[in-house]
C-alpha cells in the first residue's frame, strides 16, 4: 500500500458558542491515498463539512477550533502551521470546490481575474501567462468558448457554469488533492452529470485525489472508491464502495442505504430510520445513533465503540461487532 | 378508467418583463407554456422537471395561488378559472398544498396549535371543542404528539416541519393536495419517514396528489403518472411503469439515464447532454428542446411538436413519433 497523501487523526474541531461546546467533529480518522476518491457521507449537521473545512483550516475562529488532532498532507502536519504558510498550501496542492459558487465567488472581479489570480499567485506568472493558462483551464472544464466568457462576471453565468469557472480555478495550480464540498447539490441533473464526469476525468487522467463530501448516495456510488460514512461528528463506517453498498455493517449505513428509493427496483413501502438526529453536546454519553437503532442494548447507551476492522480494509463502529475483541482499546 | 378529479386546459403563465421608466413591456417568460393533462381521483400525479421548467409554475396557477394568463381548470368537472376571489377561497377547502421549505411556510409568531385551527376558523368550524379534536386527531395522525401543539416552528426539525405542513393541508380534509418538493429539502432518512407517512395518509383518507418533485427516484417510487416538462412545456405523459421502462422523448431518456443509482454495480448508459437550459424568456422556436437533443431534425426548428398518444396512455411531444393520432 502506497503512503497515504493525507491522513487525519484524531481530529477533533468544537464550536464555542453561547449554548456550550459543540463538538462538531469529534474525533475522526480518515486517510486519502494518491489518485483515490474518497465517499464521505453523512446527513446535515453530522460534521462532513467541518472535516473539509478543518484541513484546509478554514474553520472560523472563533467560534471554532481544532481542538486536537493531527492532518498531515504529504507527511507533514498542517495543523500547526501559519497562515502565511496555509495560504501556499490552498490552491496550490490543496484546493476546494464549494456546494453553492455563487457564494464563493467573487462577485466583483470577472472569471478571467479570478482564475488568473491563483496562477499569478502561486505559479509566479505574469498577467499574459496566466490569461493563456486560464482559458487552457476553462477548456478543460468543458467550456467550449472561453474567450467569451474570461471578460464575464459570475453573475452572467448560469449554475452550471459557475460550478466549472469553480473548478477550473481549483485545479489550475494542478492540486494533489481536491476537496468537493457537495458540488453538484445545487444543480439539476443533466447539469450534475456533466460536472461529476469531468470530475471523475480529471481524477483519471491527472491522477487528482479527491475527497467528495455529499449525501447523495447515488453520487457516491458512480464516484468513489472508498467511502466513509460519518453520523453525529464520528465516522461510523469506512470500507471500499462495494462493502458499503452491498455489506453494509453499522445499522445506520444499513439504514440509510435501505431508505433510498432507486431507478431499478420498486418497493411498495420506503424503510425509514425512525426519529431525528441528536443535537450535539459534550455531555452525549454511549452511541450516537443508539435513540435510533433497533439493535439497541444497554452498553451502547454507557459507551461509545471504537472504530475496529471488521474485515480488510472496512471498519465499523457498532457494539454488534465487538463482542468478540472484548479487549480492544 | 377511473374519474377525473382535476383537468388542466391549454393552461399559460406568462410572466410580463418590464423595462425602462414606464415599465414598458419587453416581452414575457413562458413559465407555463399551454400545457393540459388531467389527474384522475385517488392517483398520484408526478410533475417532474429541472429548475424554472415550470413545474411548481403550474402547481401553483390550479390552486389560482397565481392567476394563469390562459386556460382552464376543472375540478370536479366545475370550471375554477372563473371563480370569483370568495368562490375560490370556498373551493380551496377541497384542494390544498404542502410547501417545499416548511420554515418559510409555516409563520414562526404562531404556535402549532394556532397554525392548524387557522383553517378550520376560516372555513366555519365554530365549535370550539370540535375544532381542538380535530386539531388533536391531526397531529396524532401525521406522527406528532399533542403535546406540541403548544410550540413554535423554530422548536422543530424539518421534517416534524414537514409534518405540521402536511397536517394543516390536511386541516379541512382536502380531496387534493399539490405538494411541491415536499421532501427535498430533508435528509435521507427524515425523506423516507415523510414519503412513507404521504403514502399512509393517502390511503387513510383516500386523497390525490400532484406531486412536484425534480428527484427522479422519489417520483418513480411514490406517483402512479407521471408528466416530465421541459422549459414550460411537457414534453411526455405516462404511466410510471411505461415512462421509466420505455421513455420516449429524447429529454426523458437523458433525464432518466443522468441520474445517479444508489449501486457501485449499476454502470449507467449515460446520455450526456451538451449545453444549458435556455431562457424562458427566449426560448427557441419549434421544439424547446432542439438546442440540446441529440436526434434534432430540421423540422424540430420550425414547428413544435404537440403531445401525441403513442399507445396505452403513453403521450410524447416529439417529431420521431408522427405515425401518433394528436391528444386534444
Amino acid at each position: 500500500m502506497s503512503k497515504p497523501i493525507l491522513e487525519i487523526k484524531d481530529l477533533r474541531t468544537h464550536f464555542f458558542t453561547d449554548r456550550g461546546e459543540i463538538p462538531a467533529v469529534d474525533g475522526i480518522d480518515l486517510y486519502i491515498q494518491p489518485g483515490e476518491v474518497l465517499g464521505v457521507v453523512g446527513e446535515s449537521g453530522c460534521g462532513k463539512s467541518v472535516t473539509s473545512l478543518s484541513v484546509l483550516k478554514l474553520i472560523p475562529q472563533p467560534p471554532g477550533k481544532i481542538v486536537s488532532g493531527s492532518i498531515v498532507f504529504k507527511g507533514k502536519d498542517i495543523v500547526p502551521l501559519k497562515e502565511s504558510e496555509m495560504r501556499k498550501i490552498r490552491g496550490n496542492s490543496i484546493s476546494m470546490v464549494f456546494q453553492e459558487p455563487m457564494s464563493s465567488l467573487n462577485p466583483l472581479f470577472t472569471v478571467g481575474h479570478q482564475i488568473g489570480e491563483t496562477i499569478r499567485l502561486h505559479r509566479g506568472k505574469s498577467h499574459k501567462e496566466a490569461r493563456i493558462h486560464t482559458l487552457d483551464m476553462l477548456r478543460k472544464v468543458g467550456i467550449a468558448s472561453p474567450d467569451a466568457i474570461l471578460n464575464e462576471y459570475p453573475h452572467r453565468l448560469s449554475g452550471g457554469m459557475r460550478q466549472r469557472v469553480m473548478i477550473a480555478m481549483s485545479i489550475a495550480c494542478s492540486p494533489e488533492l481536491l476537496i468537493a464540498d457537495e458540488p453538484t447539490t445545487a444543480l439539476d441533473v443533466t447539469i450534475q452529470a456533466q460536472i461529476l464526469d469531468l470530475i471523475r476525468r480529471l481524477n483519471e487522467e491527472q491522477g487528482m485525489a479527491v475527497m467528495l463530501i455529499t449525501h447523495d448516495l447515488g453520487v457516491v456510488a458512480e464516484m468513489c472508491h472508498r467511502v466513509a460514512v460519518m453520523y453525529a461528528g464520528k465516522v461510523v463506517e469506512e470500507g471500499s464502495v462495494h462493502d458499503i453498498f452491498k455489506n453494509p455493517l453499522h445499522p445506520y449505513t444499513q439504514g440509510l442505504i435501505q431508505s433510498v428509493p432507486r431507478m431499478s427496483e420498486t418497493r411498495e413501502r420506503l424503510y425509514s430510520i425512525p426519529g431525528n438526529v441528536p443535537v450535539l453536546s459534550m455531555s452525549l454519553r454511549g452511541c450516537r445513533f443508539a435513540a435510533r437503532c433497533e439493535h439497541v442494548m444497554p452498553r451502547c447507551l454507557e459507551a461509545i465503540p471504537h472504530l475496529s476492522q471488521q474485515e480488510e480494509g472496512h471498519s465499523c463502529r457498532c457494539w454488534l461487532y465487538e463482542s468478540t475483541q472484548e479487549d480492544a482499546v | 378508467m377511473s374519474e377525473t378529479l382535476l383537468e388542466v386546459q391549454h393552461l399559460k403563465k406568462y410572466f410580463p418583463i418590464q423595462k425602462g421608466l414606464w415599465n414598458k413591456t419587453h416581452g414575457h417568460v413562458k413559465a407555463v407554456d399551454d400545457i393540459s393533462f388531467s389527474v384522475h381521483k385517488g392517483e398520484t400525479f408526478g410533475l417532474v422537471g429541472e429548475s424554472g421548467c415550470g413545474k411548481s409554475t403550474t402547481g401553483r396557477a390550479l390552486l389560482r395561488l397565481i392567476e394563469p394568463s390562459e386556460g382552464k381548470v376543472f375540478f370536479e368537472g366545475k370550471e375554477i378559472t372563473g371563480l370569483s376571489a370568495e368562490g375560490m377561497r370556498k373551493q380551496r377547502r377541497d384542494m390544498q398544498i404542502v410547501f417545499q421549505d416548511p420554515y418559510s411556510s409555516l409563520d414562526p409568531r404562531h404556535s402549532v396549535q394556532r397554525i392548524l385551527e387557522e383553517p378550520l376558523i376560516v372555513h366555519g368550524v365554530t365549535s370550539r371543542k370540535e375544532r381542538q379534536q380535530r386539531i388533536e386527531r391531526l397531529v396524532e395522525v401525521v406522527g406528532l404528539s399533542r403535546s406540541h401543539l403548544h410550540r413554535y416552528p423554530h422548536q422543530f426539525s424539518g421534517g416534524q416541519r414537514q409534518r405540521i405542513g402536511i397536517a394543516r393541508a390536511l386541516a379541512l380534509q382536502p380531496k387534493l393536495i399539490v405538494a411541491d418538493e415536499p421532501v427535498s429539502a430533508l435528509d435521507v432518512s427524515i425523506q423516507s419517514q415523510v414519503i412513507n407517512l404521504l403514502q399512509d395518509l393517502q390511503s387513510e383518507f383516500g386523497l390525490t396528489y400532484i406531486f412536484i418533485a425534480h428527484d427522479l427516484s422519489v417520483v418513480k417510487h411514490i406517483c402512479d403518472r407521471v408528466a416530465v416538462m421541459y422549459l414550460g412545456r411537457i414534453v411526455e405523459i405516462a404511466d410510471k411503469e411505461k415512462l421509466y421502462a420505455d421513455p420516449q422523448h429524447p429529454y426523458t431518456q437523458a433525464l432518466l439515464s443522468a441520474v445517479p443509482e444508489p449501486d457501485p454495480d449499476v454502470k449507467p448508459k449515460r446520455i450526456i447532454l451538451q449545453g444549458e437550459v435556455p431562457s424562458p424568456a427566449n426560448a427557441p422556436i419549434g421544439c424547446a428542446f432542439n438546442t440540446r437533443c441529440p436526434k434534432v431534425m430540421d423540422v424540430c426548428r420550425t414547428d413544435r411538436p404537440p403531445l401525441r398518444d403513442t399507445g396505452e396512455g403513453h403521450s410524447t411531444a416529439c417529431h420521431l413519433y408522427t405515425g401518433a393520432a394528436e391528444v386534444v
